[in-house]
């Protein structure tokens, strides 16, 4: 901790400091209270559009990864296709596919129309959701790839020597070394796949980063809008990292 | 094995195992009975076969053909040698604890966690039996100490006697040692080789692929020796080390002497 009172370290923080008061004092924010509201939600709906594509889409990649590092080729061949398509094509495209595609193809079906589900399917944020997750899954899916195949075979060998049956051993022992061996690549993807979540503002659904558009048509401002997002969005990830490093140590590791 | 008296019950027996890689073949008709409280060494050269004839006992390979029978009960069999009855093998697999040249602790697991592992959620035993059997063991094999500790924490010395531990607290009927010192550096094998020994005294059953002649010699009732996937010679400890028959095992004997 020491090195934080370096003259050089000093300096920077007096000019960021300076930065932020000039930003506060300088700049227009007597809109925020008008719109707090709207952004609440808005962040609500980025976060919750965030944590549930990272866990449907890591649910999907475990079974994508499993099977192209140890599946019978008619499982490794269609997952390593899936992951080749969804990770060679833009997500913007996979969103637009989905909410177009999917979107206008469902209402031609009475007995979907009809359906209970259709409240939901007639809605935007389905599709996002499930784009989303698609994207996280293949992106994942190539990660678990590796990881499963990094494990080393000594590790499954003691357990199936020791009569442990096939599924609690992928369980308990093959599964979580995996992860533990990819922990900080999975990080870094989350960041990334909060960064693409303001692509589904293309598809009509308002998380945060529509809410601060509106604010930039409705009050013909640009920077503020821009700025507070920046720091909306700097925060998530700084969560996002503090909540994988947290999961990194609790194995501890050890360091050569 | 003439030592013992014939009531003994068999622990081990193997039968005609045959197991070839490919066109290479590794084992060509080998055959092993080990009663209740032996101690059959396997000894041979790199090539020999004699890690793969202990690992096909529990299936860790598949045996091309061969009988293999734990405690009085044959593991059922395919045609092509794949078990045939997976439940059955788990079963009998929890009765032979392994201990493998590499260890194998599992990583992301303390040594008390790698011990209780398999007794509390495979085979379903209250979790504090489990835990308290575990320190019990830790302590037999000197890491009483180290039970919040991770594996990559530890030497490798400590971490063959863990694994040692690991495979005791199933509670199996007869051990099986793949070369348990052979990865490790020469002033921490004999701390792992004491804990065998214990072993032995205490009369449990095992069959140790080894390299440490003097060792299998000390705690060993029966030796086998292998050559090109043969039996080239067995017998007790005192005449296949004193007084070597065939002219292959006096070479082998001179050459790790």
């Amino acid at each position: 901790m020491r090195g934080i009172w370096e003259p050089h370290r000093l300096v920077l923080a007096a000019i960021g400091a300076g930065l932020v008061i000039w930003c506060a004092v300088s700049l227009r924010w007597d809109w925020i209270p008008q719109y707090a509201g709207e952004m609440a939600q808005g962040v609500w709906r980025t976060i919750w559009l965030l944590v549930l594509s990272v866990a449907i889409g890591m649910t999907l990649a475990i079974p994508l990864g499993l099977a192209q590092a140890a599946g019978p080729w008619w499982l490794a061949a269609p997952a390593r296709a899936f992951c080749t398509v969804v990770r060679g094509t833009p997500l913007l495209l996979q969103i637009w596919l989905l909410y177009y595609g999917l979107g206008t193809l469902f209402p031609q079906y009475p007995w979907i129309r009809n359906s209970d589900l259709w409240p939901i399917l007639r809605q935007a944020w389905p599709y996002a959701l499930l784009a989303l997750s698609l994207s996280y899954a293949g992106y994942e899916g190539e990660v678990m790839r590796g990881a499963f195949k990094s494990v080393p075979p000594g590790q499954l060998e003691a357990a199936r020597a020791m009569g442990v049956p096939r599924f609690t051993l992928f369980r308990r022992i093959w599964l979580p070394q995996a992860v533990q061996r990819v922990l900080p690549t999975l990080g870094g993807e989350t960041v990334l796949q909060m960064k693409a979540t303001p692509l589904v503002a293309t598809i009509t659904v308002v998380e945060i980063y529509e809410v601060a558009s509106q604010v930039r048509r409705e009050l013909l401002i640009t920077y503020e809008p821009l700025l507070l997002l920046a720091a909306v969005y700097m925060a998530l990830a700084g969560v996002i990292v503090l909540i994988f490093r947290w999961l990194e140590n609790r194995v501890p590791q050890k360091r050569a | 094995m003439g030592t013992k008296p014939y009531s003994t019950p068999e622990a081990i027996r193997v039968d005609d195992l045959y197991k070839s890689f490919g066109t290479h073949d590794v084992l060509k008709g080998v055959s092993l009975t080990a009663l209740e409280g032996d101690v059959v060494a396997i000894i041979g050269g790199s090539g020999s076969g004699k890690s793969t004839m202990l690992r096909c006992i529990n299936f860790l390979e598949t045996p091309t053909s061969g009988q293999i029978t734990i405690a009085g009960e044959p593991v059922a069999m395919r045609p092509d040698g794949t078990p045939a009855d997976r439940r059955q093998l788990e079963r009998i697999r929890q009765s032979l604890g392994m201990v493998f040249q590499s260890f194998n602790l599992w990583t992301h697991k303390t040594v008390l966690e790698n011990l209780i592992e398999v007794p509390v959620h495979v085979m379903k035993c209250p979790r504090d039996a489990a835990i308290a059997r575990a320190r019990k063991l830790l302590a037999r094999v000197g890491l009483a100490e180290k039970e919040a500790v991770y594996p990559a924490f530890l030497s490798g010395g400590q971490q063959q006697r863990a694994a040692i531990a690991r495979a005791l607290c199933m509670e199996p009927k007869a051990m099986l040692f793949d070369e348990p010192t052979s990865a490790l550096d020469p002033e921490l094998v004999g701390e792992v080789l004491q804990v065998i020994r214990a072993l032995a005294d205490e009369g449990r059953t095992m069959i140790l692929v080894t390299h440490e002649m003097k060792f299998a010699r000390e705690v060993a009732s029966h030796v086998i020796y292998l050559h090109n996937g043969l039996i080239e010679e067995q017998g007790p400890p005192e005449a296949l080390f004193g007084a070597p028959k065939s002219d292959r095992l006096k070479q082998f004997l001179k050459s790790v002497s």
